[in-house]
């Protein structure tokens, strides 16, 4: 009896009809409700599985959504398989289905049968990012004419504001490179990359754009994005790599439009 | 009877940033990302609208808002809500209807609507029309909602009819006359999915035609046509999906022609949201509507040219 008191508890003021009818939506173990029929005294079954389907279906296509390319890398049945066990544990807490699917990476990182595939979850965290960079709100992004009029001497204490849509996604895997060959349309070549890779997810207009960052520039935009000064952010960036190059970073800073505006020390 | 004034021709702030587009009469489509290249090269920009789901554009910015923004700037707009969750028990959540109010201020719609269905149970949204049991409890629930959404968006919202699966045995009234009674409890205006009165109907066992004439058709601001997949239920017989992945069925036509006989013509949409096609064929769908409101438009100034 402890299921079905689960599946349909007892309601008194005509206003329990939801938790009578949600546990069988995403528990195909729940009965049908016994709060619905059909009519002239026909079952309900089929009629009730008409709504255990669109709800699974559709949170699956919506996952699928967001991660086309971890979709691509797996296959479509075995993306599909994997989202429905996560939309059965995490369902949506907001109608806002852009938003869903924040924990998916990390569902990926633990789920048993992608265990031979260590890179699929940050790939899924590029996907995800994608997407917030996709909705994030609109800003100008900062050109290097504002930059070139301060002097070099003042440059080290510079502190930025970053874009609203700037993101970045580290992988102890080449992550990126699998991501922008799964995202792409041609068919995927072999890919020999091994090293680790950190991706720069920017929208300095209105197309998202990923880029593979060298090495210390993640941890170089990590603290810019932070709120560090420009000479601490590059000072960490070449204590922790010895190949981090300033002024390379600040090009691809400006031209990723990774940045909105100079906040201080201008 | 006086009339709903159902579309905004300015927000309610009065300032007009867009065009005030009419609305009245016209046929439209769901609004697609992908056809926004071949819709502004096409170029015919004297007729149709387009219908928005309004949870699409509660991002923050980029892509969908600039596309909103475009489209809105040539054609009238209308504002198409699928997740207020106004049928469920459960207090509406504030921060979503502060969004969709949002919405409303800054692309100044011709029409607003929203589903007579829940899809939020506590904090979990199920991402489906759910439906609800037809009660004096439910109906009081469900006008105190589209009350606070009217107060929210400061005007009418029309309320649409579900496609539904299964009846509630704790049901005690038709959907009609729970209909009928929220519109007389809350003013509101109503969207009349005739796909989806066929669609519940053929499920439901009774007649369409029916339910059309039980139906307050004289509130109605604007008619969903959409397309259906046929399924059985557990006793072998037709059960109808409300699938929106082709085109509207002949006899979802037939129901339409009556129904704008009866109205006049009422802005009609095409509702195609899965297996979406080019541009031309969800186009020559939309003309096909438009083609039977312009019948009865002329046969409406006949009506009247005759009694004057
Ligand atoms: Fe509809």
């Amino acid at each position: 009896m402890q299921t079905l008191r689960k599946c349909h508890p007892e309601t008194l003021d005509g206003l329990g009809y939801p938790a009578g009818f949600v546990h069988g939506l995403l528990d195909p173990d729940c009965p049908t409700p016994a709060l619905v029929a059909g009519p002239n005294g026909k079952a309900a079954d089929k009629r009730f599985n008409v709504y255990r389907n669109n709800v699974t279906v559709s949170l699956i296509d919506a996952l699928a959504a967001v991660f086309p390319a971890t979709m691509r890398i797996t296959g479509e049945a075995f993306f599909r398989a994997m989202a429905r066990f996560h939309i059965r544990k995490a369902p949506p807490t907001s109608p806002l289905l852009f938003e869903y699917g924040r924990d998916f990476p990390d569902f990926i990182e633990h789920y048993e049968y992608a265990q031979s595939m260590p890179w699929l979850a940050d790939v899924a965290r590029i996907e995800r990012a994608w997407l917030d960079a996709y909705h994030a709100a609109d800003a100008a992004v900062l050109e290097a004419g504002p930059l070139a009029l301060i002097p070099p001497e003042r440059l080290s204490d510079l502190v930025f504001v970053a874009h609203p849509a700037t993101r970045i996604v580290r992988s102890a895997y080449p992550a990126v490179t699998i991501f922008s060959a799964n995202r792409a349309s041609d068919p995927v070549g072999r890919i020999d990359a091994t090293a680790p890779e950190s991706a720069l997810v920017t929208r300095p207009a209105l197309e998202v754009e990923v880029r593979l960052l060298p090495p210390g520039v993640d941890t170089f935009l990590d603290g810019l994005i932070a709120g560090e000064p420009l000479g601490n952010a590059a000072a960490t960036a070449s204590t922790c790599c010895l190949e981090f190059d300033l002024s390379a970073a600040i090009r691809m800073m400006l031209e990723a439009g990774a940045v909105a505006a100079i906040q201080q020390g201008g | 009877m006086p009339k709903l004034a159902i579309h905004a021709d300015r927000s309610a702030s009065g300032t007009l940033r867009f065009p005030a587009h009419p609305i009245d009469g016209l046929a439209g489509t769901s609004f697609k990302h992908q056809h926004l290249p071949s819709i502004l090269a096409d170029g015919d920009r004297d007729d149709g609208f387009f219908e928005v789901h309004a949870e699409n554009y509660m991002g923050a910015g980029g892509p969908p808002h600039a596309a909103l923004a475009r489209i809105r700037e040539d054609y009238p707009v209308s504002l198409h809500g699928v997740c207020m969750s106004i049928g469920g028990p459960q207090p509406l959540d504030k921060a979503h209807l502060g969004r969709f109010a949002q919405l409303v201020e800054r692309y100044e719609p011709a029409l607003v609507s929203e589903h007579l269905a829940w899809s939020t149970h506590n904090t979990t949204y199920y991402n489906d029309l759910l439906p609800l049991p037809y009660t004096e409890t439910t109906l009081r629930r469900v006008a105190e909602h589209i009350n606070e959404v009217q107060v929210a968006i400061r005007r009418p919202l029309l309320l649409e009819n579900p496609s539904t699966y299964v009846r509630f045995k704790e049901s005690t009234m038709s959907e009609t006359a729970f209909i009928r009674e929220i519109v007389r409890r809350t003013g509101c205006g109503l969207l009349l999915d005739i796909n989806n009165v066929f669609v519940s109907a053929t499920n439901q066992d009774y007649s369409a035609l029916e339910y059309l004439s039980d139906y307050p058709l004289e509130h109605v601001g604007e008619i969903h046509l959409a397309g259906h997949a046929e399924q059985e239920d557990d006793e072998g017989d037709r059960l109808l999906i409300d699938s929106h992945d082709g085109p509207v069925a002949d006899d979802v036509w037939r129901l339409f022609d009556i129904v704008v006989d009866r109205c006049g013509p009422i802005p009609t949409l095409i509702e195609w949201d899965s297996a979406i096609p080019e541009w031309p064929v969800l186009k020559a769908e939309a003309k096909a509507a438009q083609a039977i409101l312009d019948r009865y438009a002329a046969l409406q100034r006949e009506r009247k040219h005759a009694n004057a």
